[in-house]
């Protein structure tokens, strides 16, 4: 909700609770003296980056990628020699394995 | 000198006339290795059984045909190989050492030469950073003054290379990270165009910006590196259908008539005197070679570090969701539920830069700020893009120093965040361009520092960067000095 106001100017001081809000996001817990350190931190650098503000970007169109290429096909094939076994997959993961299945914590706690 | 000190093509006369064996190559590296890594902690994971296993097969097939057949090299711990630990120098993949069951593309090419893996080099976590100091191995030592960093975010790649605990390496470059540890360890690396390497397997940072590249000892080796591992890759769909060409042969010397930009604003107050003044000689060095020297503009490359730390950390925030603990990497034992599994696992497994730019980047794509940052960083990519485009059709080549000054200290950048992103204010419009850039030795500081040349090409223009960076190697003795270990 902290965030559903449109601004056209964003704000260069976070808040504690916005930090918090954006660490709820990311999947991050954090403790009080990183909320405190993050914030100041986190304002430095948006801080900063507010310089782009000042590029007058009109009838500029916006760049996601530079190579040119518009699609890039291959054949709709299986590989013959997979690069990984499903079980060398699962081998690799810290949680135990059933019946070819990696077994999580509840989604519902 | 020891054997770890040949270049790529003096060690392979070596193995080709039989004067050296691969196994005495790689015995030489692991050697140098065990004697200076101590001081320096550039290597995180080592290979040495399968190392020397496969240099005694080499040597009984004994043809190295190819120019890297028996060269031991190091990897960036960024890039998958099988059966060899990658973490990303992360606790998040460190606590079960992540092994990747198959090769990254990069690793794959090199191997089918002949090349020979002996381990991994440190690098800040994800490739994170500017000196190796967000690895969760501590930095890594620049091998000319082991109380300063070796640069980042490939540190540990550029001070192997230097400190020659292998013939060459391989780094990742998304906005200066082959380049400034290039220049400040004093080896040559080169940032290729994106798409000119294939990405498959190498853990990604920021997927629009991220390249994969090599650092030698000469710039002929790196032309040599390039022409194994550049071309398409069907497994990484942005590498570009576009004709490798033979990099060695762009190697003539000859720069006449060659127009060098030289950019204002990379010759900005506050740089290190001695850099300024290393880098005006070796555009001096190249106009005595018959190259001419054009003073140009890049007027907004001031907002390059801008663009980078607004476009890197979203691109970062998305590619880091990966990590939670499920189907690799850090794992904890008292989640309540789902939720709080994936809180608790990348609390503890990812440092702070890592979680500064995952909050930066979840806080500029979110909604009401999206066109504010993330929208505005992509147009002002698009001018930085054509400011480049419009200077090469003037010049073939720019010109300019890698990093404002030489390397600093351990700890200088500790609780500054942005004063170590302005480590890279050189180095980060080129990737918004997806232009290529080499990086090597022009000189040293008074403090005996090494001082890194940048030269930019145009997108594709690998081979007139090479070339003119070969020139100014084969006219300078720079790249000899070695550091006192």
């Amino acid at each position: 909700m902290i965030f559903h106001y449109a601004l056209t100017h964003p704000m260069t001081q976070l808040t504690k609770d916005q930090v918090r809000h954006i660490a709820k996001l990311a999947r991050l817990n954090l403790t009080d003296p990183e909320v405190e350190k993050f914030t100041t931190e986190l304002t430095s650098i948006l801080k900063y980056i507010d310089m782009l503000g000042e590029v007058d970007t009109k009838n500029v169109e916006a760049t996601a990628q530079v190579t040119g290429q518009t699609n890039s096909f291959r054949e709709d094939k299986i590989y013959k020699t997979p690069l990984a076994s499903p079980d060398e997959l699962l081998a690799a993961s810290p949680l135990p394995i059933a019946s070819h299945q990696i077994e999580t914590p509840s989604a519902h706690g | 000198m020891s054997l770890s000190a040949l270049t790529i093509t003096e060690a392979h006369d070596k193995l080709r006339s039989k004067q050296v064996s691969a196994e005495e190559l790689v015995k030489a590296c692991i050697d140098r290795i065990e004697g200076v890594d101590g001081r320096l902690n550039a290597v995180v994971h080592t290979n040495f059984d399968a190392a020397l296993a496969q240099a005694k097969k080499a040597d009984k097939a004994g043809t190295f045909d190819h120019l890297l057949a028996g060269i031991p090299f190091l990897t960036k711990d960024v890039y998958d190989e099988e059966g060899v630990a990658t973490t990303a120098c992360s606790n998040i993949l460190r606590a079960k050492d992540y092994k990747a069951p198959f090769d990254s593309t990069t690793i794959k090419r090199l191997k089918a030469a002949g090349a020979i893996s002996i381990g991994k080099t440190n690098t800040d976590e994800f490739t994170m950073g500017a000196s190796t100091e967000t690895s969760c191995y501590g930095p890594t030592h620049n091998p000319h003054d082991t109380t300063r960093v070796a640069g980042g975010s490939s540190g540990g790649s550029a001070a192997a290379v230097a400190a020659d605990e292998c013939i060459f390496a391989l780094g990742t470059d998304t906005g200066g990270s082959i380049r400034q540890p290039a220049g400040f360890c004093g080896c040559t690396g080169i940032r290729t165009t994106y798409g000119r390497t294939s990405r498959f397997g190498v853990m990604s940072m920021a997927s629009s910006l991220d390249t994969i590249g090599p650092f030698g000892k000469t710039i002929e080796d790196l032309a040599i590196i390039l022409q194994t591992i550049a071309g398409k890759d069907p497994l990484d769909a942005t590498t570009g259908d576009v004709k490798v060409p033979d990099y060695r042969k762009a190697l003539t010397g000859n720069v006449k008539g060659l127009k060098i930009g030289l950019p204002k604003e990379y010759f900005i107050a506050g740089m290190h005197p001695d850099v300024e003044k290393a880098v005006r000689e070796a555009a001096k060095t190249l106009e005595s070679l018959g190259a001419t020297l054009v003073d140009i503009s890049l007027p907004h490359t001031k907002y390059g570090v801008a663009t980078y730390y607004v476009i890197c950390p979203c691109e970062v925030s998305s590619n880091m969701a990966r990590y939670d603990g499920i189907r690799y990497g850090h794992t904890v034992k008292d989640a309540d539920n789902l939720v709080d599994y994936y809180h608790k696992v990348r609390s503890e497994g990812f440092g702070n830069e890592v979680k500064r730019r995952i909050m930066i980047g979840t806080y500029a794509l979110s909604a009401g700020y999206f066109d504010a940052y993330y929208r505005q960083a992509q147009k002002v990519r698009s001018i930085l893009k054509q400011e480049f485009e419009d200077a090469f059709k003037t010049v073939d080549v720019i010109l300019s120093p890698t990093s404002p000054t030489p390397a600093f200290r351990i700890g200088a950048h500790e609780n500054d965040p942005v004063a170590m992103y302005l480590e890279d204010v050189f180095l980060c419009a080129q990737p918004m361009a997806g232009i290529p850039a080499s990086a090597q030795v022009c000189g040293f500081s008074s403090e005996g520092l090494p001082i890194g040349l940048q030269i930019m090409g145009p997108q594709w223009g690998e081979e007139v960067v090479l070339r003119t960076a070969d020139a100014y190697e084969k006219a300078t003795e720079w790249h000899r000095r070695k550091p006192n270990l």
